[in-house]
C-alpha cells in the first residue's frame, strides 16, 4: 500500500511546501496540506508538522500551535499508533503537546544557527532509520534559535533505556561530543521518539536535503524509510 | 472580576543564556556589581469571575497548561478585585 501524507499548515509555517514536495515530487506519493482549523487528518497515514514560526513563536515555541483543531486530531491519531514527524518547529510543537517528552530552551549561545550538521543515527531500530545503511552518518541542515533540548536527569535515563535516542549531532565520523553540539543540547540530542515508536521529533530539516538538485540527499533516507517501514510497525 | 499578575520564572537549575547575556551589557555599562540576572515574564489580564476562588482555579489552569510550561518554569501570580 501507498501511503498518503498530510502536511500541517500553521500560521507561520513555512517548511510545508518543502515538506510537501518532497513527498509529492521526489517519492511520488499522495500529499494534503491539513489546515490548522480544521479537524480531518484526510486519511492521512503518516503526518509531517513542519518547521516555522507558528503563531509567531509567542510565549514559546509551539505552546499555542499544540491547542490548534487540527492537533487534536493529531494527537488522537497519534496515541492510536499513527505515524507522526515534526521537524524543527514541529518537534516543539510535539514537545509541548506531550507526545514526546522535555522541552527547548534557546541555543546556548544566543545565536539563530543555520548550517549543515552531522547526524549519527542512535538507534537502527526504528520505523524512522531501519533503511538507513548501517554507520552512515548523515548531513543534514539545522535552521533555529530554540534548539537546546532539555529534560529532566530521570526522562533523560528513561530516553537512554528504551532507545528513544534516534539522532545524536556528532562529527562526520560519528564522533558524539560537545565539541559537535551545535546548541547545547542535552545528550548532544537531535532527534528522539516516544516510547510506542511512532512520533519522531527532531530538530535538522531532511526535507531540505531529500532532492539531489540541492547536492545533498541524505534526508532522503529517512523519508524513505518510513515509507517502507511505517506498514510493518502500525 | 479580578485583575491578574502573573510572574513567571525559569528553573534556578536552569540555565539563562538571555539573562547571561544581558548581563554581559550591564558590565560594558561598568556594573560591576550586578549578578545573576533571570529574565522571566510578566503576564497581566482580567478573570471575570466572581468570587476569588473560581478565579484563582482559572488562572492556575491558564498558567500549567498554556502560560508556564511546567518542565522548566514556577509561576506565582496575585489576584486583586476590580
Amino acid at each position: 500500500m501507498k501511503p498518503n501524507f498530510g502536511v500541517v499548515v500553521f500560521p507561520g509555517s513555512n517548511c510545508d511546501y518543502d515538506a510537501y514536495y518532497v513527498i509529492k515530487k521526489i517519492f511520488g506519493f499522495e500529499v494534503n496540506f491539513l489546515w490548522h482549523k480544521d479537524k480531518d487528518l484526510q486519511k492521512s497515514d503518516i503526518i509531517i508538522l513542519p518547521g516555522g514560526f507558528s503563531y509567531g513563536d509567542y510565549l514559546r515555541t509551539g505552546s499555542i500551535a499544540r491547542f490548534s483543531p487540527i492537533m487534536q486530531s493529531v494527537i488522537e491519531f497519534a496515541q492510536r499508533g499513527g505515524i507522526v514527524i515534526g521537524i524543527c518547529n514541529g518537534f516543539q510543537i510535539l514537545l509541548e503537546a506531550g507526545l514526546l517528552p522535555g522541552v527547548m530552551l534557546k541555543n546556548k549561545s544566543l545565536q539563530f544557527i543555520c548550517k549543515d550538521v552531522y547526524l549519527s543515527v542512535a538507534n537502527s531500530e526504528t520505523v524512522f532509520t531501519k533503511d538507513i545503511p548501517t554507520g552512515k552518518i548523515l548531513k543534514v541542515p539545522v535552521a533555529h534559535g530554540d534548539g537546546n533540548y532539555f529534560t529532566d536527569e530521570n526522562t533523560l535515563k528513561e530516553l537512554v533505556v528504551n532507545k528513544q535516542i534516534i539522532f545524536q549531532y556528532s562529527s562526520k565520523d560519528g564522533e558524539v561530543t560537545e565539541k559537535f553540539n551545535p546548541n547545547g543540547s542535552a545528550m548532544n540530542i537531535a532527534g528522539i521518539m516516544n516510547k510506542e515508536g511512532n512520533v519522531l521529533g527532531m530538530m535538522p530539516h531532511p526535507e531540505r536535503c531529500s532532492d539531489s538538485v540541492l547536492g545533498k540527499t541524505d534526508g532522503a533516507l529517512i523519508f524513505n524509510s518510513v515509507i517502507n517501514n511505517f506498514l510493518i510497525e502500525v | 472580576m479580578f485583575k491578574a499578575t502573573v510572574i513567571i520564572r525559569r528553573r534556578p537549575s536552569i540555565l539563562d543564556p538571555q539573562g547571561v547575556a544581558v548581563e554581559k551589557g550591564a558590565s560594558l555599562l561598568g556594573l560591576s556589581n550586578v549578578k545573576e540576572t533571570r529574565i522571566g515574564k510578566f503576564i497581566e489580564f482580567v478573570v471575570d469571575a466572581n468570587d476569588k476562588s473560581a478565579a484563582e482555579k482559572e488562572v492556575n489552569e491558564y498558567c500549567n497548561k498554556l502560560l508556564a510550561n511546567p518542565i522548566m518554569e514556577d509561576y506565582e501570580f496575585k489576584l486583586e478585585k476590580i
